[in-house]
């Protein structure tokens, strides 16, 4: 088919609605999975694209899902792109052809507003009454007839969670005669000029009208809402419901990644028989198959987090948790929708980094950032778990093991440190300033598998494109500091001892020996910089322990008992609650942000804090007989 | 902004003193008045946006709001019904809206 051919049966369309109208999930209806994700040019706002064919493949539809938006006046980052697409005023977008307006069925005093402000625009536009079931089966009155006459442009049921809800929208589409580019360059157009208390009473009229009647709100709501809200018993419900994400995250995942060790260590193995020795394979398994390893492994845990967090999301809960906490994040400076991003943080700080996005301030999101980094995310896991089972014994401390409470206190630190950072910047920053709430509490819903499928897919494949590559060529560059050059011939050490990673090692000796780090020590941070994690493997490696062993942690505790006196491994846990041992974060900061001071500004508050913690940890423990 | 001509429809009682909707306790109903833009209370970057933001989001004179969750500690933010939307407010932005309470018979 001819470029001409194609284009002249393609169509662009643009998908607005309110936030929680069920955009999204139309969306997934409409495209399956030809979707794509990416960003607009120069900022983080996500752009969703996806297509799909007519009825008898006599038309294409390349579609946009516009985020989601009150009204064409803009108060977030995300509502100015809406405006700025519909009206075609985004640089380098063409403007769209229609406009599928989706509204909830189940409020429309809420959503018929923006359709009205998009009518005055005079835009090409047809509306999606979505929910539609669900507001027959609650009771309400809704006549799709009459709100069509009443608006004059067309006016389609959806019920965007069931199979085929979509198909009366995409005939409506089909029977749309292409009108070419929207003439929405009117000057006039201007949506801030747009009298809102007009339109409200427009939208009431019209409602009135057509005699739109919402049922009570059902009774079951009320008191799922009296329970959840409540002060105490709803942090009673968040509490117990937080527990049950991370059992889920460090039990359920723990099968899935033993498996990809076993698969990674399986094909180094392979790799290491099958070819001969020399520095194509040394690169192959010490630098691309461990580098691909050590962001796989994480991805079992990532899924299943993502998993609950879209669960919590699509049914309605999490803006309950972010009103509940607040206030209580609001002591610290922070508003309660950082509570989203910090919980994804516990995981990997870089799918909170990028949920950072949903935050409106850009001074609120940057503080949230910023402190993402202080939650104890799994790659530091390994790490606490090696020190621990070498230096604490396993004794009860009342009914709880020490191994465990001291694993508590991290996490613990890791937390009470984010806040006080935050609490810091907030006061150093933004004293004065004041950023409302206003965040609307949805109706719940029960969640829909496939959204959840689809938005777990997503995450996935953004985790792994984004993260992957970056990490991949981090292992590459340390695998190379870390065997060049190779040993002189007669060499006894270890052969990292004498590769560049080995050089910069001792010379950070100097700096880390004030903490109590030995050389050993020092040389394993340099490739634990790429992913925390790395570190162990590394140790592996410079107390001369083959780095395809099946174990290297249960080989090294042993060894590191013996040689690092309690303090250090003390001063070494507490490195950990702080180092930004980490590139990939950094990177991200620096994509989110669009600027590097950001990210040099969190590596270097994070490395003094990690001094300091390390430096009093390894002092006070010293004063108390710890050195032996 | 401040002042928004009267709804036509209906007749709610909006007869009684005016009063802040952040002055409300959990499970006291009101109508709306107004939404004033001059306040403090609005956030420093565009205060008007954001009083436009309440009237777009339903807080308009006549419209039936009640207070249906309070948080901890200090009884803030609150869950404010508005429509058939639920809206969380701190006290500071509920501020902003003066209502009318909603005399039980």
């Amino acid at each position: 088919m001819s470029a001409a051919a194609t284009a002249g049966n393609v169509m662009r369309l643009a998908l607005v609605g309110v936030p929680n109208c069920g955009k999204t999930a139309l969306f997934n209806r409409l495209t399956g999975s030809r979707q794509k994700v990416a960003n607009y040019a120069g900022v983080t706002v996500e752009r969703k694209e996806g297509s799909f064919t007519g009825a008898g493949h006599r038309r294409q539809y390349r579609i946009l899902d516009l985020p989601g938006a009150y009204s064409l006046t803009p108060t977030t980052l995300d509502e100015a792109i809406t405006r700025d697409m519909v009206l075609g005023r985004l640089r380098g977008e063409p403007p769209p052809e229609l406009i599928v307006c989706v509204a909830d069925a189940t409020n429309l005093r809420l959503n018929l507003p923006l359709v009205l402000q998009l009518r005055r625009l005079n835009l090409p536009m047809v509306v999606a009454l979505n929910m539609s079931d669900l507001a027959q089966k609650r009771g309400y009155h809704l006549d799709p007839q009459a709100l069509q006459r009443e608006l004059g442009v067309p006016v389609v049921e959806t019920v965007a969670v069931h199979a085929g809800g979509h198909r009366a929208l995409v005939d409506l589409l089909d029977a749309q005669a292409p009108q070419g580019m929207a003439d929405a360059t009117n000057p006039d157009s201007d949506p801030g000029s747009l009298d809102i208390e007009e339109i409200q009473r427009e939208a009431h009229g019209i409602l009135r009208h057509i005699g739109y009647r919402e049922p009570a709100r059902q009774l079951w709501l009320h008191r799922l809402d009296a329970a959840v809200m409540h002060p105490l018993l709803g942090l009673g419900v968040l509490a117990a419901l937080l527990f049950l994400v991370f059992q889920a995250v460090f039990s359920w995942a723990s099968v899935p990644m033993d498996w990809i060790t076993a698969a990674v260590e399986g094909a180094g193995a392979w790799l290491q028989a099958t070819m001969p020795a020399g520095p194509l394979r040394s690169l192959l398994v010490d630098g691309v198959v461990a580098g691909v390893g050590s962001v796989l492994i994480f991805l079992p845990q990532i899924l299943i987090l993502f998993f609950f967090i879209l669960l919590l999301e699509d049914s309605g809960y999490l803006p309950r948790a972010a009103y509940l906490l607040d206030r209580l994040m609001g002591k610290a400076g922070l508003s309660g929708r950082a509570f989203i991003p910090l919980l994804s943080s516990f995981a990997c700080a870089i799918p909170g980094i990028m949920a950072a996005r949903t935050i409106p301030n850009m001074r609120n999101r940057l503080v949230t950032i910023m402190i993402a980094p202080l939650m104890t995310c799994s790659a530091r896991l390994p790490v606490y778990a090696l020190i621990i089972a070498a230096f604490i014994p396993q004794q009860a401390v009342g009914p709880f093991n020490l191994q465990g409470v001291v694993l508590f206190s991290l996490y613990f630190a890791g937390v009470l440190s984010a806040l006080l950072v935050a609490f810091v910047l907030k006061w150093l920053f933004h004293r004065d300033q004041y950023h409302p709430l206003l965040l609307e509490l949805p109706e719940y819903h029960w969640p829909s598998m496939r959204n959840l499928a689809m938005g777990l897919w997503e995450r996935a494949a953004i985790f792994m494109r984004r993260v992957g590559g970056i990490i991949l060529t981090l292992m590459i560059v340390l695998w190379f500091l870390s065997s060049y050059p190779a040993p002189p011939a007669g060499a006894t050490g270890p052969d990292i001892q004498y590769s560049f990673a080995g050089m910069l090692g001792r010379g950070l000796e100097h700096i880390f020996a004030p903490i109590g780090f030995n050389w050993q020590i020092s040389v394993a941070l340099v490739p634990g910089l790429a992913a925390r994690e790395v570190a162990v493997g590394a140790l592996g490696t410079v107390y001369a322990l083959s780095a395809t062993e099946a174990d290297t942690a249960a080989s090294l505790t042993p060894l590191i008992a013996g040689s690092w006196s309690l303090a250090t491994a003390l001063s070494l846990l507490a490195w950990y609650v702080f180092a930004p041992q980490c590139l990939s974060t950094l990177a991200v900061v620096k994509r989110e942000t669009n600027s590097w001071r950001y990210p040099l500004i969190m590596a270097g508050y994070l490395f003094a804090l990690a001094y300091a913690a390390s430096f009093v940890t390894y002092r006070v423990a010293l004063a108390m007989g710890g050195g032996g | 902004m401040s002042h928004l001509p009267p709804q036509t429809d209906g007749s709610p009682d909006t007869s009684g003193p005016a009063v802040p909707l952040s002055t409300l306790r959990r499970g006291i109903a009101a109508h709306v008045v107004e939404v004033i833009d001059r306040q403090e209370s609005l956030g420093d970057e565009a205060r008007s946006t954001l009083a436009r933001r309440l009237v777009e989001i339903g807080f308009v004179r006549g419209e039936r709001c009640e207070v249906i969750g309070e948080s901890w500690p200090g009884r803030d933010p609150i869950a404010v019904r508005i429509g058939n939307s639920t809206f969380a407010l701190r006290r500071r932005e509920a501020s902003a809206i003066l209502v009318t309470i909603e005399h039980r018979p």
